[in-house]
């Protein structure tokens, strides 16, 4: 167990530092960042300043390691379209994304998996037929096509929902929180559904996968020749053991959902990270591009971590240490 | 004639198989493959087939712009699903925006599926060194979605070209982009598959005659990996599609002088609530209707292929 | 009167090439603490007609006619529900892989209660005590200790007895037991096979073995039952049929028995192999392979009749 957790650490590491390559990469070469932030008449010697005070002069890995050492102490650099700190702009929009993203695998996760459950349990069922063909309909429905279409029906047709913005947001602190006031609830509805339907849909036809993959399984044919109720079948034995690889996927769908929030933003103009990161590349603007990524790719590896804790809550297969069993 | 005969008896073999069975027993199939081939020809043929040339900017009357579907009152019949803010016909410019969409589709799942394959297969049957780094890689890149990596070499393309150099090369740019993010799942599929071929007797007997590896990798492990790789080609196809118009709804894709489906929603959003929306919907329910369909054969083909599902 | 009555019993798979008869015509019956061995080919119909008893087939395959009565109660046509109760407390089941028959998530003690439990009036207490004894009484050292290890922790000759202890939890009359030795070691088969026979003996249990291992049956059966091609074709005391089998097929299938104290320079065997279900041959299923079958097997299917100890499907044995 001890040795799994540690390998598992080392690959997070090991992504997070390709990332931090990649978006280090991304400053190296793209555009030279001294002409962003000098006069445009400023002389050569000016310019040599600049770069010699930035450390720009540096050979490459001292660069790169000055780079890590700035991303570790949450020092982001400067926007080059507007000129602010990175991190206090990541600051202002992230709680945005945050929660839209968290109501929206909440919705993925209540509504999928246990639509999931009933159309693999009820697999020729008039129910289970109908919410696959509505679920095939919902993995070829484009984000930004639901959107539009939520939009035009309860905002502009019907005009119960905001079709843009947070709504009014509380500060916490350094948080703002659109869960506090109605219309933050309100605004909240229409962007989650966008965002969590593709995944609902997605999570729902896996754990039917997964479902009748296990109902299949040798032990359940046991189980019910132990004369246990069908309940305790289906939801003691079959629906426990499409836990894992039901984690597995729901935890990189969820992730999913952070950079699916692109989209979702942009259609609903929500003041997130993925509408920020889409301006940052209509702009070219690094700066704000790579401190997306590297913060994206921070969330992955702590979902990552999380599922494997799941992972060992589940299964005492790898709870339990091999080498302690007896024969 | 041999040749007729071994084409007749494959059209037999097929005819007898369960695939085939399968397909006819089922009219949704038959309709989404019917779909799937309309839309297939109607985007090959495009340029010859449309109303209007929506290209040629000389043939268009600012006259006719925001007119409403023919059957709207209003709307005139030479533009049967009415005009956008240009005056081009909005049926016109889905048949051309769905070529656009289907070239790239087909183009970056090619791509995909040659590198995905071509490193699945050397990294299952080779294994040791070459394997890890792949799988690796694909590690990696499996721990970010798809859209982002595509944002982000659309991103660098962006910053590495000039303005006017990229608005021509954007397509590519594309195709590269959502083929370079979706390999990986040819690679690992077929790297497992390969896995067990690589221990069956025909692999061992070939290895034995002294068959060159990479001539048993292609000749004879490949034929027998192909199925599930068709049914990820084919749910992939409906995946890039969406990718791409994702890209272009965005403002990061095709660019609007040769719009594809995404990039005409995207014009089309700017008008919807000022009640124009047959030029946001019509494109939508195109678009909807082409990818429903790819996705109804990818997921009969993966049952069809897979008898343990049935 | 009998405890399990199987009567006509006759299997049918609906498939898109028309519909095939795995199982047919098939009776027998099983008397109180009696062991039926029931051995043939894979494909024969055995673990079908086991399936079926305990109202387990799977779909597609459904019962087409006959029945099946427990204590004289007809228990092939009951609903879900009551067949339920019936399986594990008056049938108890134990399958041929001990590696995938038991729920990898749940420690045995977990499954053993919640069995117990499922058809006791128990308190989880006393079903954890009777979960212990049970697992002592299969054998497994330390039983204490080792009802709350999982699944994974067992070997798979332990993880048998475990499948035998859930099978025998609340005191089934009949076990049916479908080639529990075939994925074990063959010194650990002697030892569950050895444990089957001492329960039987301790409960009065009775055994309904399925496998086609005939050194099991000679070993553990009082009475076998020889099927092909979805067909009994002879049932009677297993001496008998070892001794002197009366139907050409099991004649064969005995010749194939090593025997230490023989003479013979080698084995026996039966020239060509079984017919699949779509190519069933009319008359007697067996009559294609069958050194001595004549025109009327090869028109006309015979049925069980008496053929001095055994009842076997020939027309050699016909009267008159």
């Amino acid at each position: 167990m001890f040795a799994y957790i540690i390998r598992r650490a080392l690959q997070s590491i090991l992504v997070m530092a390709a990332v931090a390559f990649v978006a280090f990469a991304l400053f190296q070469y793209m555009g030279d960042p001294i002409n962003q932030m000098v006069a445009q008449d400023a002389t050569l010697e000016q310019r040599n300043a600049l770069r010699a005070l930035l450390g720009l002069d540096r050979p490459f890995y001292v660069q790169f390691l000055l780079f890590l050492k700035n991303l570790l102490t949450g020092n982001f650099g400067f926007s080059f379209r507007v000129g602010t700190p990175v991190a206090q702009i990541i600051a202002e929009r992230m709680p945005a994304t945050l929660e839209l993203v968290f109501v929206a695998a909440l919705f993925a996760l209540f509504v999928g998996v246990p639509a999931g459950v009933y159309t693999g349990l009820h697999r020729h069922g008039a129910i289970s037929r109908f919410m696959l063909t509505v679920s095939l309909i919902g993995v070829s429905l484009p984000t930004f096509l639901i959107g539009i279409l939520l939009i035009l029906i309860f905002a502009v047709m019907l005009g119960w929902l905001p079709s843009f913005g947070r709504g009014q947001t509380v500060q916490l602190g350094f948080w703002s929180t659109g869960f506090l006031t109605t219309s933050g609830l309100k605004a909240l509805i229409l962007p989650s559904i966008t965002l969590g339907l593709f995944q609902t849909t997605l999570i729902m036809r896996l754990v039917r996968a997964e479902m009748l993959e296990v109902l299949r399984a040798d032990y359940i044919k046991f189980a019910r020749a132990r004369g246990l109720t069908n309940r305790a079948v289906n939801f003691g034995h079959a629906l426990k053991n499409t836990l894992v690889p039901v984690i597995t996927i729901a935890g990189l769908q969820i992730g999913g959902l952070i950079a699916f929030a692109i989209i979702t933003e942009t259609v609903f103009q929500w003041p997130g990270m993925g509408f920020l990161f889409i301006t940052s590349i209509q702009f070219v603007d690094v700066p704000i591009m790579s401190t997306y990524l590297v913060l994206v790719a921070l969330c992955f590896v702590i979902i990552n971590l999380i599922v494997d804790l799941l992972y060992f809550a589940v299964d005492p297969r790898l709870r339990i240490d091999r080498s302690v069993s007896a024969h | 004639m041999p040749v007729w005969h071994h084409l007749r008896d494959l059209v037999r073999r097929f005819l007898a198989s369960d695939v085939f069975y399968s397909f006819k027993r089922s009219p949704t199939v038959m309709i989404a493959f019917g779909l799937t081939l309309l839309f297939m020809v109607a985007a090959a043929l495009a340029p010859w087939i449309v109303p209007h040339n929506t290209y040629e900017v000389a043939s268009l009357n600012l006259m006719d712009a925001f007119l409403p579907p023919a059957w709207v009152q209003g709307g005139k019949f030479t533009y049967l699903l009415g005009t956008d803010d240009q005056g081009r016909d909005v049926f016109s410019t889905i048949v051309l925006g769905a070529r656009v969409s289907l070239l790239v589709g087909f183009a970056s799942v090619f791509l995909a599926l040659t590198m995905g394959v071509a490193l699945g297969l050397v990294a299952g049957y080779v294994g040791g060194m070459t394997d890890s780094i792949i799988m690796r890689v694909a590690d990696v890149k499996l721990s970010f979605p798809a859209i982002l990596i595509v944002l982000l070499i659309d991103g660098v393309a962006r910053g590495l070209l000039p303005r006017d150099l990229h608005d021509k090369a954007a397509v590519y740019v594309i195709i590269l982009a959502i083929g370079l993010s979706t390999w990986i799942q040819y690679a690992r599929t077929v790297r497992g598959l390969t896995l067990v071929e690589k221990n069956k007797e025909y692999v061992q007997a070939a290895r034995v005659i002294g068959l060159h590896p990479v001539l048993i990798m292609f000749r004879h492990v490949l034929p027998n990996v192909m199925g599930p790789v068709l049914v990820i080609g084919t749910l992939g196809l409906g995946i890039a599609v969406l990718t791409e118009s994702t890209l272009s709804f965005l403002g990061v894709g095709v660019p609007p002088t040769e719009p594809s489906l995404g990039t005409l929603i995207r014009i089309g959003n700017n008008f919807l609530f000022s009640g124009e929306w047959w030029m946001a919907i019509f494109p939508g329910v195109f678009l909807v209707i082409l990818v429903l369909s790819v996705n109804l054969l990818g997921d009969w083909l993966r049952d069809a292929l897979n008898p343990k599902l049935r | 009167m009998a405890l399990l009555e199987v009567e006509r019993l006759r299997i049918e798979f609906p498939t898109r090439r028309g519909t095939l008869v795995a199982v047919d015509d098939v009776s027998f019956s099983l008397q109180e603490g009696e062991v039926l061995g029931v051995v043939g080919e894979s494909g024969a119909g055995k673990s079908l007609t086991g399936n079926a008893i305990i109202g387990l087939l799977e779909p597609p395959g459904r019962i087409a006619a006959g029945e099946i009565r427990l204590s004289g109660r007809r228990i092939d046509n009951l609903p879900y529900e009551e067949m339920r109760k019936i399986r594990g407390k008056q049938i108890g089941a134990v399958f041929q892989d001990p590696l995938t028959s038991l729920n990898p998530l749940y420690s045995v003690g977990q499954q053993l209660i919640e069995t117990i439990q499922t058809h006791t009036e128990m308190t989880p207490t006393q079903a954890r005590t009777r979960a212990i004894e049970l697992l002592a009484e299969v054998g497994i050292p330390g039983a204490e200790r080792r009802v709350d290890h999982y699944p994974h922790q067992f070997s798979g000759g332990m993880r048998q007895r475990v499948v035998i202890a859930l099978a025998i939890c609340v005191n089934p009359r009949l076990i049916i037991a479908d080639e529990p030795t075939t994925a074990l070691d063959v010194s650990i088969q002697a030892q569950i096979i050895a444990l089957l026979k001492r329960l039987c003996r301790d409960h009065g249990t009775a055994i309904m073995l399925i496998t086609h291992d005939m050194g099991v049956i000679a070993e553990t059966a009082d009475r076998v039952a020889v099927m092909y091609a979805g067909r009994v074709a002879e049932i009677g005391p297993v001496r008998s049929v070892i001794k002197e089998a009366k139907h050409p097929y099991s004649h064969g299938l005995m010749g194939s028995i090593p025997k230490i104290n023989d003479d013979k320079e080698r084995l026996e065997q039966i020239e060509g192999s079984m017919p699949r279900l779509t190519e069933i041959p009319s008359g007697c299923a067996f009559n294609p392979r069958c050194p001595q079958a004549f025109d009327r097997c090869r028109v006309e299917r015979p049925d069980l009749m008496n053929a001095g100890d055994t009842l076997a499907s020939c027309w050699l044995y016909a009267h008159g």
